[in-house]
Order: structure tokens, then sequence, then C-alpha cells
């Protein structure tokens, strides 16, 4: 099997194991999309996983020792208070996004 | 051609694209030490569309793993995406390719913007999605093209700007406790999180969905008492 063979196969296969994978609840729950759960689904789940993936980023910080992650706790700070401030997307994601490039690209916490 | 619901689409999917650039072409760079055509990673990008497994993908390719070992480690480590459509089984009437489409694109960061979503169930909002979905599609075969063409020799430095993503789920994250007024989803999520990351840090993600998912179903009762 030549290399160019074996790797159109295997994204052949990742392809069809992703799809899969964010297929499945279509398929297993086909016409249950108005079942009463799936209100409470619909809303309570999200705001739970939003939860975990904003956890999930920040794992890999090292909070024991220094500098404790600083630069991620402070931008992911700027990101909250912008937003509660002016309620604007664009503006609390790319002032943290700004302010956290030049901290990791300039060392700002090492 | 709805412009309103695409302009909509760009302006909600620009965080992404600071994301999915930059991670794509992280990948693209990777991808082109194993010494394919950068055309591939391109089409990686197109047909598997999944950042952590083509990250996996790349050493999975370099050891010949064979297809099996790729099978399963693909459907495990998406596994967590099986959780996602159960919240949009109502949201998504599109039918067709249309509707394959949005099920085939639906990444963590398209189903954040998607369940934040505040439009009318119309035709805008099926509009808004698909665009949505394919703008972000767009980003990340992007990126997976430059970082595969362009290699190491990237003059650009854009190290923290993958910190946009982080950024979108923390603003998504203050939209949804706005929308739904009640602590008990973020609580459950944060002790999830924190347990699952404690005894499964491999599986961290699934298993604080998994976990979080069963637990607010169980407290249903609860919950609904507390709106």
């Amino acid at each position: 099997m030549s290399d160019n063979v074996y790797l159109l196969i295997v994204i052949a296969v990742m392809a069809v194991a992703t799809f899969a994978t964010r297929a499945f609840p279509f398929v297993a729950l086909k016409g249950k999309g108005d079942h009463p759960l799936m209100d409470y689904i619909g809303r309570y789940i999200p705001p739970a996983v939003m939860a975990i993936l904003v956890f999930y980023s920040m794992k890999n910080i090292d909070v024991f020792t220094a500098p404790f992650g600083a630069s991620e706790f402070i931008a992911l700070s700027i990101t909250a208070v912008v937003h509660l401030w002016k309620r604007n997307s664009l503006l609390s994601i790319f002032s943290a996004t700004a302010f956290y490039m030049i901290a990791v690209q300039y060392g700002l916490f090492l | 051609m709805n412009t309103d619901a695409l302009k909509h689409a760009f302006k909600s999917s620009l965080p992404v694209m600071f994301g999915y650039v930059p991670l794509g072409m992280a990948f693209g760079v990777l991808f082109q030490d194993l010494g394919y055509g950068w055309y591939f990673s391109s089409l990686m990008g197109v047909f598997v569309f999944a950042g952590a497994a083509q990250f996996m993908a790349v050493g999975l390719l370099a050891a010949h793993a064979g297809l099996v070992e790729v099978a399963v480690s693909t459907l495990v480590l998406n596994s967590r995406h099986m959780f996602f459509g159960l919240s949009l089984l109502k949201r998504y009437q599109s039918r067709g390719l249309k509707k394959l489409y949005l099920i085939f694109g639906l990444t963590d960061e398209t189903y954040s913007l998607i369940t934040a979503s505040h439009l009318p169930t119309t035709d805008d909002e099926q509009n808004y999605y698909f665009y949505l979905t394919a703008l972000n599609h767009f980003y990340w075969v992007v990126g997976c093209t430059l970082g595969a063409l362009l290699g190491a020799s990237v003059e650009f430095d854009s190290r923290g700007m993958d910190f946009a993503l982080t950024a979108l789920f923390m603003v998504l994250l203050i939209e949804q406790w706005k929308k739904i007024q009640n602590p008990i989803p973020f609580v459950v999520a944060l002790s999830c999180s924190v347990a699952a990351l404690w005894f499964f840090p491999d599986k961290m993600l699934l298993v604080a969905i998994v976990l979080s998912t069963s637990i607010l179903l169980a407290l249903k009762p609860v919950v609904d008492k507390n709106k």
C-alpha cells in the first residue's frame, strides 16, 4: 500500500468516525425533538458545556508554581469585565486576546 | 442568499477565525513534517474538521498506525460530540444535505455559538446556522492549508492568538448565565470538571460532559423549581 493511499484511507476513516460521533444523537433520537425533556436539555446543558470548555481551556495552567497562570487569569478576567461592562462580544474577546498575545510574546509574567 | 443572516454569522464567527487559523496552521506545520503533499493537509481540514483528532492523527500517521486503531482513537477522542446534538435536536430544522452538513461541522466552537443564538426559530436562524458552520469550516481549511504550505517559515508571530477561543467560551458562558439566571448548571459543571481533571486527567472533557449531563438530568425537578 503506497503512502498516499494509506493517508487517504486514514483520512476517510477519521472523517467517518468523526461524523458518526456528531450524527449519533440525531440518528438515535430521530423524531424525539419535541419530547418535553429536550427543552430542558437544550436550555440547561449548553451553559454547563460552556463552563466545562472554559475550565478545559485553562486546565494546563500550573497554578502551583510561578507565574501561577497570571497571563491566562488576567486575560480571562479582562474578557469577563469588558463583557459585563459593554456586552460587546468582539470587544471583550479581542481586548483579552490582544493582552494575552502581548503577555506571552513579551514574557510579561515569567 | 440571505445577507442579514450572513452578516450576523460573519460577525459571530470572527473570534473563531482568530482561533482556527493559527491552530490550523500549527496542525499544517506538524503535518508537513510527515513528508506528504501540502494539499493532504487541506483535504484533512475539509473532510475531518476536528482539531484535537487531527493533531492526534499526526502521531498515528508517523507511527503508521493500523486503521482499527485510527478509527477507535478518533471515536474515543470525539465521543463528547455525541452529547452536543442532544441540545440541538430542536434547533436544527433544516433537511437533507443542509442538515447533514450542519451535523458534520458541529465543532465545540460552532456548538457554543449556535446554542447561544437568540434568533427566533425562523428561516433566518436556519440560514445563520449554515453560514456560521461554513465560515468556521473555511477558517479551519485556510489554517491547515497555510500551515502546510508555509511550513516553519511563517514570519508572523501568532503565539497567544488562540486565546480568542477561550475568551469566546467565556463570553458565551456569561451570555448563558444572563439567559438562564440559574446557578445550578454552572455549579454542577465546575464540580464535575474538577472531579474529572482529578480522576481522569486524560479524558477530562468527555468525563465532565457525561457526568454533568447525567447529574443535570437527575436534578431536573430541583432545577425546574429554581427557575
